[in-house]
């Protein structure tokens, strides 16, 4: 069987800026992913070439067994996406947007779609209010209907809780935990927040300007560093402190 | 839990059913704002009471237009025509630039030709909305009516639309590539092809030098056509021809600078980045 996600080599740069440096990668079904780095690490550069929304300079991906790069038609039927750097329609409401990407997408049902998402991420109050007039976690709430209408097999969410409050993150993870349960989906999330990567991801890539500088399992990580959070190890490969000089965290 | 969508996702039912998602999408936004209603009758009503008045004027004052009863609104309300398809088409785009959903609807499997579809059936609609609006006015102050000119007003609107969404391809294209620091091009762009168009006035006032220029763009012939039509009371096929060549040009111009600047833009990440 095929992996979800082979990503072999992959590069993008922008003239002399190297954006994204000899990335491989593979996501089996089911698994749950994460990019994890600082900012301008090439996580969304990583994220916006597995969905083909920037051609790469080099390297290949391969999404439930397509090239996306000669055949990106052929899947992006079965994959969605969410981020904070993108929006849905401000003035059309909620349900208009849902009933507009269930039909971009060949949902069968789309009402029926619409009405059991509305139902199982709580969208009932405002599902025909404007979305340009949410709260940021109902926005939230609708991008992940918007990114799930399609009942995704392999998601891409990048830094699917960003700006949320703790209680409306917290909700956000658990949902992703039961549809990834539901559905053996494979998810691949970028993200900053150590604790999500934690609870949520089997298996985690840390980036950092553009290259995988380490990988593993999260219990993994905290093993081969020796730390208790993978914060702590995200703060050591940040600061270029391997586990053998761990000891020197917090002397100046 | 199923998994696959259960339509198609190839073949002309599927991409009629986005095309149709697309085209649902704008129709939202007309519908759920009076004023863009308004918005899209205001300009063609206001330029048509003006000419109007205007023609009105020279009809006592110019054997010319004495004889040409009507000319120059018409040439008023297929201007307007032209103008409004092209906005329309950019519009539309430029509200998923707007809005920051450009990405969303590139991820989907909506390909670049359907959305161009979807813009050019949406032009249409904003087209024949605001037109009909005009036309309306038109009959009912002045006693003119476009529809007089029977089926050569079919022949002239779709010459002019097609030359319409050829340009608004371009101008989309360009913002798509510089940037919404570019979007004033919607506007101002199809004027520069006002002098070369003879809306007002025959191919043959303009110098010599310059004839061949106007033979190049579509609108030359329709509004050529346009006169012929009601001074002459002939209907010029070789005219209608002409502009049906140029339009597949203009249009065929259209769509591969729009998909080379949709190329560019996955090139540079334009696509996610994009929007106010």
């Amino acid at each position: 069987m095929t992996a979800a996600i082979e990503v072999a080599h992959l590069r993008k740069s922008f003239g002399d800026v190297v954006a994204v440096d000899d990335v491989s990668l593979v996501a089996e079904r089911g698994q749950t992913v994460a990019l994890l780095g600082g900012n301008g690490a090439g996580k969304t550069t990583t994220i916006s070439m597995l969905l083909g929304l920037l051609t790469p300079t080099s390297g290949t991906v391969r999404v439930l067994g397509h090239d996306l790069l000669a055949e990106r038609y052929a899947v992006l039927s079965r994959m969605n996406f969410s981020s904070p750097y993108l929006d849905l329609p401000h003035r059309l409401t909620v349900r208009q947007n849902l009933t507009v990407y269930a039909a971009l997408y060949g949902v069968a049902a789309a009402r029926d779609r619409v009405a059991e998402l509305s139902d199982r991420l709580d969208l009932g109050e405002f599902l025909d209010r404007p979305t340009g007039k949410l709260s940021a976690g109902q926005k939230t709430r609708v991008a992940l209907a918007k990114a799930l209408i399609n009942r995704p097999e392999v998601l891409l969410l990048d830094e699917p809780t960003a700006s949320l409050d703790p209680d409306t993150g917290d909700w956000v993870r658990g949902y992703l935990e039961t549809y990834r349960a539901e559905s053996n989906a494979t998810i691949l999330l970028a993200s900053h927040n150590m604790a999500e990567v934690e609870r949520l991801c089997d298996d985690v890539l840390i980036l950092r300007r553009g290259r995988v500088v380490d990988r593993g399992s999260p219990a993994a990580l905290l093993g081969r560093y020796g730390r208790q959070t993978l914060e702590d190890v995200f703060l050591d490969i940040a600061r270029d402190r391997r586990s053998g000089d761990a000891d020197t965290r917090g002397v100046a | 839990m199923s998994i696959a969508p259960a339509h198609p996702d190839t073949g002309p039912t599927a991409s009629a059913r986005r095309i149709g998602a697309m085209v649902r999408r704008y129709w939202y936004l007309i519908r759920g704002s009076w004023p863009r209603i308004a918005e899209l009758a205001y300009w063609p009503t206001v330029q048509m009471i003006l000419w109007g008045l205007v023609s009105q004027f020279f009809m006592t004052h110019s054997s010319w237009l004495a004889n040409a009863a009507g000319a120059l609104i018409a040439g008023v309300l297929l201007w307007d025509i032209m103008f409004r398809g092209q906005i329309g088409l950019s519009i539309c785009f430029f509200e998923e630039m707007w809005s920051r959903n450009l990405g969303h609807l590139f991820v989907s499997p909506l390909r670049p030709w359907e959305m161009l579809v979807a813009l050019m059936t949406m032009s249409l609609i904003r087209t024949l909305i605001g037109a009909a609006a005009a036309a309306g006015m038109a009959i009912l102050l002045y006693g003119f009516s476009l529809f007089d000119l029977g089926l050569p007003l079919l022949a002239f609107f779709v010459g002019l639309m097609l030359m319409s969404w050829g340009m608004g391809m371009v101008v989309v294209a360009m913002v798509l590539r510089f940037g919404l620091g570019a979007e004033s091009l919607a506007w101002v762009a199809i004027f520069a092809f006002a002098p070369i168009s003879c809306v007002y006035y025959p191919v043959s006032t303009l110098p010599e030098s310059i004839q061949w220029l106007a033979w190049s763009t579509p609108a030359a012939y329709v509004f050529e056509g346009m006169r012929a039509v009601l001074i002459e009371g002939v209907f010029r096929w070789d005219l209608f021809r002409g502009a049906l060549v140029l339009d597949a040009l203009y249009v065929a111009i259209g769509a591969v600078v729009f998909m080379w600047s949709f190329k560019v833009a996955r090139r540079d990440g334009r696509l996610l980045q994009i929007g106010e």
